[in-house]
């Protein structure tokens, strides 16, 4: 090949990640000279929709950024409202709250790990086509994903777009009885969770460990999945609600979804790498020792290994939600009456894919004058980018086509939900 | 015997969540039965493989909301035998019908520091706008059992078996008691088609229209009642106004209770 030859890898749409969006790889010679990760997905605009809105409305409007976690908007628009008009929910509903995104984590995540990243690692277009050959695997991966959409619907009425969780709580929570109906499942899905991490150690991994400064929320007691500080491995310590002070976003023009840094310092990594990284120690003994044994250390700064750690968070999550329904005891009322007051209020939960925030401010009467809303998406596109810099810079010799389906790879480490950038994927590898 | 050729599958985005095509991943029991007998010729959501048309069957999710979009909704009717539309955004235009109502400049300014970076259309458009479309599928989101009945209807060459009667029919089917006799809670259900199971009124709330106005409604006799039961004229406007708002019914209805 001639020297100084420009090649380009154009994947014009990147598929099996959720929305839409493209990504152009610019190869000068031996050098990458251009990483642009283009998100094209047709602006919906949420934030400006909202205005006007009664304040009991966001949760079931909010949900509609994304069909893959809307319980992350539901709940943080909950939360949000909650604060502005100041009322705490705790107890039971609190916990059932901490149980339905458990459901989210578990059918996520077992969507992602089984349906659309384990085919990369064994080189199948498909979790259909990786089927034909990994028949129980497969089927293992669609019984752990359905136990969480039982977890949605029992307590949501339906997987997509629950239809239950409202401002203060729920409309209508269930009897400790319908809950212990799902005990068999979460059991059998522990251990099903167990089995594929050991699987999944198996797998070969590039070594790729990044600097990340990873951002993720932080409880006294828990891992954190709706309610805490917001931390980072490089200092920071903030209550949600100085989140302005220390993210902004910036508007790029190759992309409809903005892209959020961290002031003074960059980009940062949010998500499940974060999560456990800042919360290893937050994690139950019996997770913590079968991520080790799988390999893991108590940080993981490889972005590949993103699919054990998922693995982790679904045993986690089983995990929680079987002590949760063992101390669950119905409350007398379904939720805590909220009288709206004029105010801002700021709402952060863990989704799937990384902390996902909101903050609105209401007037008097109860309607929203003001909302922003920064899914996860927005936070990773420029480390998503800046892992791409990082990981073609070895491998330009590659043919295209194998570096392209490397780069997807890359991209699909971070699960990203391109839709709810509320603002598709694809990939170009040019060479000059 | 001879090879039977399995039908092509295509499943196409536009402006929406990506919850209705999610509904065929949610099918977890149906999902490896379903691909047995049909090819998953295009779905990106699911797969890298691209297989050229045309397609028998093409499911498209989402509303039109870009100059580019117009043009690619085209060329998949074009590529497509039956094209069926699934969920509101699709069929309604979807929640981001709400711009329909007001100066789409002025949202633009709401969210992006530099809106000439953004190209998009003043109206969120449903499908059946731009072409012919074959079938129109409800929800937001679709339910999955009437998904998996639309694939088989059309695989098979016969209609769907989905009934256009209201959220009403079902509370009585099941024997959910109606929230809004025995409660006097808000509810879409008499103006709302079935196909969700009459979820919302069994998890004890009033049904929000997520399904679209069902055949033939009666908005002017709900709005009625609603307002006997407390709602505000601001508020029907609102009840109206959510995923569906692009329907030609709840649009009509919602600007009955505008302030002149
Ligand atoms: S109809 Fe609703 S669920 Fe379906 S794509 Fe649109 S917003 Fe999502
Ligand atoms: S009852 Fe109404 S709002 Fe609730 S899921 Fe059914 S159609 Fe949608």
């Amino acid at each position: 090949m001639k020297k100084n030859k420009t090649k380009t890898i154009q994947v014009n749409y990147l598929a099996r990640v959720e929305g839409e969006g493209s990504l152009r790889v610019k190869i000068k010679g031996q050098k990458v000279s251009e990483v642009a990760l283009k998100i094209f997905e047709p602006p919906r605009f949420f934030e400006a929709f909202l205005r006007g809105r009664h304040f009991t409305e966001a949760p079931d409007i909010t949900a509609r950024i994304c069909g893959i976690c809307p319980i992350a908007y539901e709940l943080g628009a909950s939360y949000a409202m909650e604060q502005a008009c100041g009322v705490k929910v705790t107890g039971p509903i609190r916990d059932l709250r901490r149980l339905i995104y458990c459901g989210e984590w578990i059918e996520s995540h077992a969507l992602h790990v089984f349906m659309l990243h384990a085919p990369d690692f064994l080189g199948y277009e498909d979790a259909i086509h990786m089927a034909k050959d990994h028949a129980s695997l497969v089927e293992r991966g669609l019984r752990i994903k359905k136990i969480g959409n039982n977890i949605m619907r029992l307590l949501g009425g339906r997987e997509i777009h629950p239809i239950n969780l409202r401002v203060g709580g729920f409309y209508k929570v269930p009897l400790k009885k319908e809950l212990e109906g799902l005990l068999d499942d979460l059991k059998w899905g522990r251990d099903a969770a167990l089995q594929t991490l050991h699987w999944l150690a198996t797998l070969t991994y590039p070594d790729f460990d990044q600097e990340y400064e990873f951002v993720a929320m932080r409880h006294p007691d828990e891992y954190a999945i709706i309610e805490g500080q917001l931390v980072s491995n490089k200092g920071l310590d903030i209550p949600i609600r100085e989140y302005d002070r220390h993210f902004v976003e910036e508007h790029v023009e190759r992309s409809t979804a903005l892209h959020t840094i961290m002031k003074g310092r960059g980009p940062c990594h949010v998500g499940p790498l974060a999560r456990y990284s800042l919360n290893f120690d937050r994690l139950p003994s019996f997770v913590q020792g079968a991520a080790r044994e799988a390999g893991l250390e108590s940080t993981c700064q490889n972005p590949f290994k993103s699919i054990m750690v998922r693995m982790v968070e679904i045993l986690y999550a089983f995990d929680e939600a079987v002590r949760l329904i063992d101390r669950y005891q119905m409350p007398d009322r379904p939720f805590v009456e909220v009288h709206p007051k004029a105010g801002t209020g700021y709402g952060c939960t863990e989704a799937p894919r990384g902390i996902c925030y909101h903050r609105y401010s209401i007037n008097d009467a109860g309607l929203i004058v003001d909302a922003k809303i920064v899914p996860p998406t927005a936070v990773n596109q420029k480390t998503i980018e800046k892992d791409l810099w990082d990981f073609v810079a070895p491998r330009v010799d590659l043919p295209n086509d194998k570096l392209q389906w490397q780069c997807e790879q890359a991209v699909r480490n971070y699960d990203p939900c391109i839709s709810c950038s509320t603002h598709f994927l694809k990939l170009d590898v040019i060479r000059e | 015997m001879a090879k039977v050729r399995k039908p092509k599958l295509a499943v196409w985005k536009f402006a929406s969540c990506d919850g209705c095509q999610l509904s065929l991943l949610e099918c977890e029991d149906e999902l490896l039965a379903l691909a047995n007998n049909i090819e998953i010729a295009y779905f990106p959501e699911a797969s890298r493989k691209v297989v050229k048309g045309p397609y028998d069957l093409s499911l498209v999710e989402g509303s039109i909301t870009t100059a580019h979009d117009v043009k690619r909704i085209h060329e998949v009717r074009k590529s497509s035998r039956a094209l069926v539309t699934i969920g509101a955004c699709a069929t309604a235009g979807g929640i981001q019908a709400l711009r329909n109502f007001k100066d789409v400049k002025e949202f633009m300014s709401i969210v992006y520091a530099t809106p000439k970076f953004i190209s998009t259309l003043e109206k969120s458009t449903p499908i059946s706008d731009h072409v012919y479309v074959d079938f129109e599928l409800r929800g937001c989101p679709i339910n999955k059992e009437q998904l998996l009945e639309v694939i088989n209807a059309f695989l098979n060459g016969r209609k769907p078996n989905v009934s256009p009667h209201s959220v009403c029919m079902e509370c009585k089917a099941r024997g959910v008691v109606c929230v809004m006799v025995a409660h006097g809670t808000p509810c879409l259900g008499p103006v709302t088609q079935a196909g969700c199971g009459a979820i919302c009124p069994a998890y004890h709330r009033g049904c929000y229209g997520c399904f679209g106005p069902k055949e033939t409604p009666h908005t002017r006799s709900l709005s009625a009642q609603m307002k006997k039961l407390g709602a505000s004229e601001a508020d029907l406007v609102r009840v109206y106004r959510t995923f569906n708002a692009g329907s030609e019914a709840f649009q009509k209805e919602s600007f009955l209770h505008e302030k002149k």
